[in-house]
Parts: C-alpha cells; structure tokens; sequence
C-alpha cells in the first residue's frame, strides 16, 4: 500500500525549510473501531529520515504519541537550487514510504 | 476527519498544487535511522522514560525554545516547536509526562539541519511538555504546560 508524503521545500538564502505531511494512521493500539468494537492494532512510524543529496539532515526514533498524519519542518543550512530533498519512513508493522522533491529557485 | 482537517491545514498553509512529491520507488532506498529506543518508548512513566533514554541527569536551561498551545482543545493534535539556543545542539527529545507512554521522540540533527523541529503530538491529559536537547554530550531540559480539553490518545 503506498501512503503519499505531500512535501514543500522553501529556500531563503542558503537555508532550505521542508516541510511534509505523511499520510500513515499513527495507531496507538488503544482506539476501538466504531463498527466492530474491537481494538485497532498498533501501527505507526518507528524512523523517519530526511536527507539533502543523499545525506541524512534528520533522523527520528518515533512512539505513537507522534500525531496521525505526521507533520513535520525543518530548517537545514548548506542548501541550494536543485539539490535532492528525500523522506523516508519505516513503520513498526515493516511498511516503508519514500518520496523526494528537488528545491525551488526561492520566491 | 483529521485526514481531511490536515489537507485543509496544508492546502491553507501552502498554495493548492504546490504540494507535489513524487514518489521515488526507483531510486536506492536510503539507509534509515539505525535503532528504536523500545525501553525507553515503552515505558509507562515519565521517570522510567527519561531513565532508559538516557537524560535523566538534563539540567535545566532557558536556551530551549518551546512553543505549544496554552490550552490544547484536541489532544490528538498538539502543535509542537522547539527550538535550542544551545551552541553544539544535535539532538531533540520530546516527552509527555502524563501519557500513558511518555515518551514521543527523538529528533537528531546532521549535516546543517538547525536545531528546530515543529510537529504535532498526542497529549493523554494536561501535563507538562517536556524538551530535552544533547549539545556537546550534555543534555538540558525545559518544561512548559500544556492543558488539555479532551485527551487524544485513545483516538
């Protein structure tokens, strides 16, 4: 099952702000379905890394107290035009996701 | 409905279309962050959290930067920025003193990332927000309160 990452990368200088939201339920293992009464199996992010050309700027070690449809930003220095901006997550049930995005001339 | 409240944030937040992120299914798949701290995320309170991960001994410090809601009306989306000060910060760590599982996690900053992160958490409850940076080796805390009208852990 593929779960989309909507990115947007915004460069200042040569400070690139990424933002994304991630589409993944972030299941605490506590939550009744409504229909069958039954409790929702935990599923959620476990690692999420943010790269710039290949190379890790963020790495994450995440509970399920990290909200459904993770959103996060981050300010990284050293950026340019083009450079390669990728996400990718693993979850505890061993789902991946990846997406990337180049960085935008700024304005 | 937070899928939907979240596409509205985003599409309010950044020009409709500008959002695209395409999937990169060809390209090599990039090392992920090595390890999960499961002791520490599994603890079921603050003190054994902050024990298995490590920071118990944080001293605190007016350097970190939390902004976070007074009175969160939905717990299960908290927004959440932290910011340190601290010259040599590399590593953030967010706890929830009162959730049924502390510990929410751990943002580690490489390769010019500054030492900011904005996200948004479950809250169980009222309770402190809790920030725990690393710089140099050392860790510092800082706490805020948040209040909670309706908890959003069991949702």
């Amino acid at each position: 099952m593929t779960r989309p990452i909507r990115m947007r990368v915004r460069l200042d200088g040569d400070l690139a702000e990424i933002r994304a939201l991630i589409d993944h339920p972030m299941e605490t293992g506590l939550r009744k379905d409504s229909k069958t009464g039954e409790l929702v199996p935990l599923h959620f992010i476990q690692n999420l890394t943010v790269s710039l050309n290949g190379k890790p700027v963020l790495e994450t070690q995440w509970g399920q107290a990290i909200a459904r449809n993770p959103y996060i930003q981050l300010r990284v220095r050293g950026a340019r035009v083009d450079d390669e901006v990728s996400i990718e997550w693993l979850d505890n049930q061993g789902e991946r996701g990846r997406a990337s995005a180049k960085v935008p001339p700024p304005g | 409905m937070n899928t939907h409240a979240d596409r509205r944030f985003f599409l309010r937040t950044w020009a409709a279309g500008a959002a695209a992120a395409a999937l990169g299914w060809l390209q090599p798949v990039l090392a992920l962050a090595a390890g999960w701290n499961k002791s520490a995320f599994q603890a079921g309170n603050i003190v054994g959290a902050i024990e298995f991960a490590g920071v118990a001994e944080a001293l605190p410090s007016e350097d970190i930067v939390i902004k976070a809601p007074e009175i969160a009306e939905n717990g299960a989306q908290v927004p959440v920025e932290i910011l340190s000060n601290i010259p040599g910060t590399d590593q953030i760590l967010i706890f929830s003193d009162k959730n049924v599982q502390p510990y929410v996690g751990l943002f580690e900053f490489k390769n010019g990332a500054e030492a900011f992160i904005s996200t948004r958490i479950k809250m169980g409850d009222t309770s402190m927000l809790r920030a725990v940076v690393r710089a140099n080796g050392k860790y510092y805390v800082r706490m805020r309160e948040v209040k909670v009208t309706i908890g959003g852990c069991g949702t």
